[in-house]
């Protein structure tokens, strides 16, 4: 294997304290080493996510300790570095993770200052093309799943309601504040629970998002609406926030559960649940703060911490949630980062290549070769705007059905077509006119009986007429025994064709229709 | 005809009542087909029809040329021309496979055309002692049979060529393709008058080489994708070929079949001009493959996503409602087995699967029901584009297999495209969308599809058959 020289080296580091996550799975492995790198796993990076030591080996991952891990040339990893692992780094190595540049300045100062890449998963652009490398949609998801579980956990009630013989079980009561990538999964959750799940979010257009995965939408009566234009939400008016908090007000003395996903990027997040709020809920209900590491939607809400109110309430600020789901966790975050290497690697040669023309690449970019570029510059999203204006645009020209004739030339061709049958039949001979008659009935006949056939059967009924107009051999079958030797052949030849028409028409018709049959015939 | 028995009850008049029976119960056999338990019967109807329609014509021959030396020649050529002609029809109709129905019903239709050009000339052979009055008509009578049974035989034969492959399906295009079409029915229209002033054999030899001609430059110069349009119509020239040759022989059967037939093809065309949203003369004056240029956005579409046929697999078995969408691809890829073993497994499992069948998939009306019902799938989970559309919405997965076009939602939502306001199947309304495919190549209409690039949209390539065989084994 020395051939191996120019093959790059992608290290997976260990995670530090309680994160339980890791940047490959040894799935992620076999897809890492498809697109030509050599992988190194630190012993026991995965153990906490029960991803053991052998069966990266199996993938094709060698084990190796922390030194020889830190020093690849490209270092995964989940949570941004500590200072001293940075200094583990090798010149010119490229570190991809969860750095958060936008809320850790100081991070980015010092990857800035060594001769190293540092890319941030979490920086991806919100557009359809880097769906599959978003990261924060992909542990939002988990981690709104995960905060019904743990609200589950602490609520001393069934989710559903049920009528048993010990009595009736009302169904929970959950609120959902935001429906983002994470709201949205726990709406989800949640009303597979059996809960009766209510949503509230700014942006009006998430309402058929909330009711397609059962919640229903409180909408929030202001006369502005938000618009996104970057996939997020944002800060909202002066008007709409005291119409929301009447609503959350309302809602808190109603539900048992309150799940909040409320962020907004770069800011801290707003408050929804002042300490009344929470004060005039039940004894019992629980309260799932999904942004307490973000300063909190909730009054009262601590960081990673577990807190009983006064009342009885529990409010949970754990922000370890994606990490409590730690093999699935890990298997997404894993494969977001083999769709980011992907792009990184167009030949499958185990080359990374970095191309700031390409806006996801250089979106994720925070440090180049020791240079920094953070931030990069704005992308706008073109999913939000265009999913509102396309479904506009199509209802007004899209139908444009061909017009064909106006309605004034229609009826000149149809009365010019009654002033030539007239014509025709008024002067022609004997057996004509009485031909025609015959003719025009049976194509009204024939369009009334046309129009009933099932769509299913056009078929058959183009084989059946088919035989039906090897009704012709009735012509060649009179001139079959005409004195002329060549009109006898011509018309023998002509019943020959015709009798194929017949025989094989009605045969294959009859071979069709028994092949259809009802759903219960199956055998 | 001569009269043999004397009397009221005449050979011509026990033949003309046959020949009423026949044509009611051919009636009926159409009118059969309006609902599946009723077809079987309906074609029942139609072989007695057609028995009584026979056993009368050749009962009225032999009664007007017993004895006579023609008359035991005619006979014997008859008999073996019956012969010859069901065996071989019935041998075809056995051993056709349902993907290959669109070319064995082209192949019929052409026999058609011959057979009545072949009496036409004969027709003309004949020339019955009329006045000059009904001659005149009599010779244009000829005249109309040839050329609409030419035009459908070399039609027929071009779209057999092109349905089978043995001809390139892409559009003919020859400079001024109009002009042609237009100045070969002025020659014919010209050519008329001419004969039957002049009743020439050389004008019905010009008359029937300008309709091969036509026939095979109409036919030739419209596209594979619009196959189903074509051979319904080619199906409505044979009925109106056999209804001109009533007017030559006066017999009243041939007229009213011939319209019955001319006009189902007629109403099937329609239906299949409507489900592609494009005039009939459009089409027939040569395909709109030819107004699809690279149309503009095809440039930024973004990326499609991949996925596993274990993945499907795993996604379906998880979904509640599966809808299943086949085109021409299915076909081509001889699909329909797995797709329906895979379809009965999932019923098994408690899924809601119903396939959606948009009106010009496949090549030939109603193709697409026809594959499914050999491979066994209950025709009442069989839904037309109408009856599903509103339902796709709610629909856990959808599985395109084989079709493109019929499934674009360009034709719904971008006005610029040269699909625009075609009716389609709207999956990309359902949560995920999966679509079987070869590579990423355009549909037949040449138009790029933004549902591959959806965000619920995720490709599965390859051969449909192998990779439905996939999905089962992963099951």
């Amino acid at each position: 294997m020395k051939e191996r020289v120019n093959v790059t080296r992608i290290g997976v580091v260990a995670e530090l304290g309680r994160e339980s996550r890791v940047a490959a799975t040894p799935t992620t492995v076999k897809q890492l080493l498809g697109l030509g790198y050599e992988v190194v796993v630190e012993k026991g990076a995965g153990e906490s996510a029960s991803f053991r030591d052998e069966a990266y080996a199996e993938a094709g991952a060698l084990i190796v300790g922390a030194d020889e891990a830190w020093g690849s040339e490209v270092v995964l990893r989940v949570n941004p570095p500590t200072e001293d692992e940075l200094g583990r780094l090798a010149v010119g190595a490229t570190l991809i993770g969860s750095l958060s540049p936008g809320l850790r300045p100081e991070l980015v100062e010092a990857l800035a200052a060594r001769p190293i890449t540092a890319l941030a998963l979490d920086a991806v652009p919100r557009i359809s093309r880097a769906q599959s490398m978003d990261v924060l949609s992909s542990m939002a998801n988990i981690a709104g799943y995960r905060a019904v579980i743990e609200a589950a956990h602490e609520f001393g009630r069934f989710f559903t309601g049920q009528v048993t013989a010990a009595g009736k079980v009302p169904p929970a009561k959950v609120l959902v504040a935001g429906a983002g990538v994470a709201g949205l999964a726990a709406i989800g959750a949640a009303s597979s629970l059996g809960a009766i799940v209510r949503a509230t979010d700014p942006r009006p257009e998430v309402a058929d998002q909330v009711k397609s995965i059962g919640g229903t939408y409180l909408k929030v009566e202001v006369a502005e609406e938000m618009k996104s234009s970057d996939g997020y939400a944002k800060a909202t008016s002066e008007a709409y926030n005291a119409r929301a908090a009447e609503i959350y007000s309302e809602q808190a003395a109603d539900v048992d559960i309150i799940i909040t996903t409320a962020l907004i990027p770069g800011r801290p997040a707003p408050k929804l649940l002042t300490a009344e709020d929470v004060a005039s809920m039940k004894p019992g209900s629980v309260i799932v703060d999904m942004a307490a590491g973000q300063g909190g939607n909730v009054e009262g809400s601590v960081a990673g911490e577990r807190i009983v109110t006064d009342n009885g309430v529990v409010i949970l600020g754990y922000t370890d949630l994606p990490a409590r789901l730690p093999a699935q966790a890990s298997q997404l975050y894993g494969t977001n980062l083999v769709n980011l290497l992907k792009l990184l690697t167009p030949d499958k040669d185990g080359q990374l290549r970095i191309d700031f023309d390409d806006v996801v690449q250089r979106s994720v970019t925070v440090v180049r070769e020791g240079e920094k570029t953070w931030p990069p510059p704005p992308v706008q999203v073109s999913a939000a705007p265009a999913a509102k204006t396309q479904p506009e645009v199509a209802e007004s020209p899209a139908p444009k059905k061909k017009q064909g004739l106006s309605a004034a030339g229609k009826a000149g061709l149809f009365a010019a077509g009654i002033a030539a049958l007239f014509l025709v039949n008024a002067v022609a001979p004997a057996p004509l006119p009485q031909h025609f008659t015959v003719l025009m009935l049976s194509v009204v006949v024939g369009f009334y009986v046309i129009g009933k056939v099932h769509h299913a059967l056009h078929t058959p009924l183009m084989s059946v007429t088919n035989a039906i107009s090897g009704i012709i051999v009735v012509g060649a079958l009179l001139q079959v025994t005409s004195e002329n030797i060549v009109m006898q052949v011509l018309a023998a030849v002509a019943v020959l064709l015709a009798s194929i028409n017949i025989f094989g028409g009605f045969a294959v018709t009859r071979r069709m229709l028994a092949m259809f049959s009802a759903g219960k015939a199956r055998s | 005809m001569t009269d043999t028995v004397s009397g009221p009850l005449t050979a011509d008049s026990i033949a003309g009542a046959a020949y009423i029976v026949a044509a009611l119960l051919f009636i009926l056999s159409l009118a059969g087909l309006s609902k599946h338990e009723k077809a079987r019967a309906g074609v029942i109807y139609g072989i007695t029809g057609m028995v009584i329609a026979l056993a009368a014509t050749i009962w009225l021959t032999l009664q007007g040329a017993w004895g006579a030396g023609a008359g035991l020649t005619g006979l014997v050529l008859l008999v073996a021309a019956v012969v010859v002609g069901g065996a071989i029809g019935l041998w075809r109709a056995r051993v056709v496979e349902m993907t290959g129905m669109p070319e064995l019903i082209a192949l019929l239709h052409s026999f058609v055309g011959l057979a009545a050009v072949l009496v036409g000339w004969n027709g003309h052979l004949e020339a019955p002692s009329l006045s000059s009055e009904l001659m005149a008509i009599h010779h244009a009578e000829v005249f109309i049979g040839v050329f609409i049974g030419a035009v459908t035989f070399t039609g027929s034969i071009v779209a057999f060529l092109k349905l089978s492959a043995r001809m390139k399906s892409s559009p003919l295009m020859l400079p001024g393709k109009n002009g042609i079409n237009l100045g070969a029915l002025a020659a014919f229209i010209a050519l008329t008058v001419w004969y039957v002033n002049d009743s020439q054999l050389w004008l019905l030899v010009v008359v029937t080489v300008l309709a091969l001609g036509l026939g095979w430059h109409l036919v030739a110069s419209i596209g594979g994708g619009d196959m189903p349009v074509v051979v319904s119509m080619l199906n409505s020239y044979s009925g109106w070929a056999a209804a001109a040759a009533g007017f030559l022989l006066n017999n009243e059967l041939l007229i009213i079949t011939g319209a019955l037939v001319g006009s189902s093809g007629a109403y099937l065309s329609y239906i299949m001009c409507k489900a592609m949203n494009r005039s009939f003369i459009s089409v027939i004056a040569g395909g709109f493959g030819i107004a699809a240029p690279a149309s503009k956005g095809d440039t930024d579409q973004g990326e499609h996503r991949e996925i596993t046929a274990e993945a499907t697999a795993e996604m379906l078995t998880n979904a509640s409602s599966v809808v299943i969408t086949p085109g021409y691809g299915m076909a081509v890829a001889q699909a329909q087995y797995p797709v329906a073993e895979l379809a009965h497994q999932l019923r098994e499992k408690g899924v809601n699967v119903r396939f959606g069948i948009h009106p010009v998939a496949g090549r030939l009306p109603g193709h697409m029901n026809v594959l499914l019902a050999e491979a066994k799938v209950p025709y009442d989970i069989v839904l037309e584009m109408d009856e599903i559309n509103d339902d796709l919405g709610d629909t856990s997965v959808v599985l395109v297999i084989g079709a493109n076009d019929t499934v674009n939602p360009a034709a719904a939502e971008d006005p610029g495209s040269p699909i625009a306001g075609m009716p389609v199947l709207k999956v990309w309304e359902a949560e995920n969308v999966i679509v079987f495919k070869r590579s990423m190549a355009a549909g037949y209409a040449g138009v790029q599809n933004p549902l591959f690039y959806r965000d619920n949209s995720q490709m599965l390539f390859g051969d449909a058959k192998q990779r439905v065989e996939d999905i089962l084994r992963a099951f």
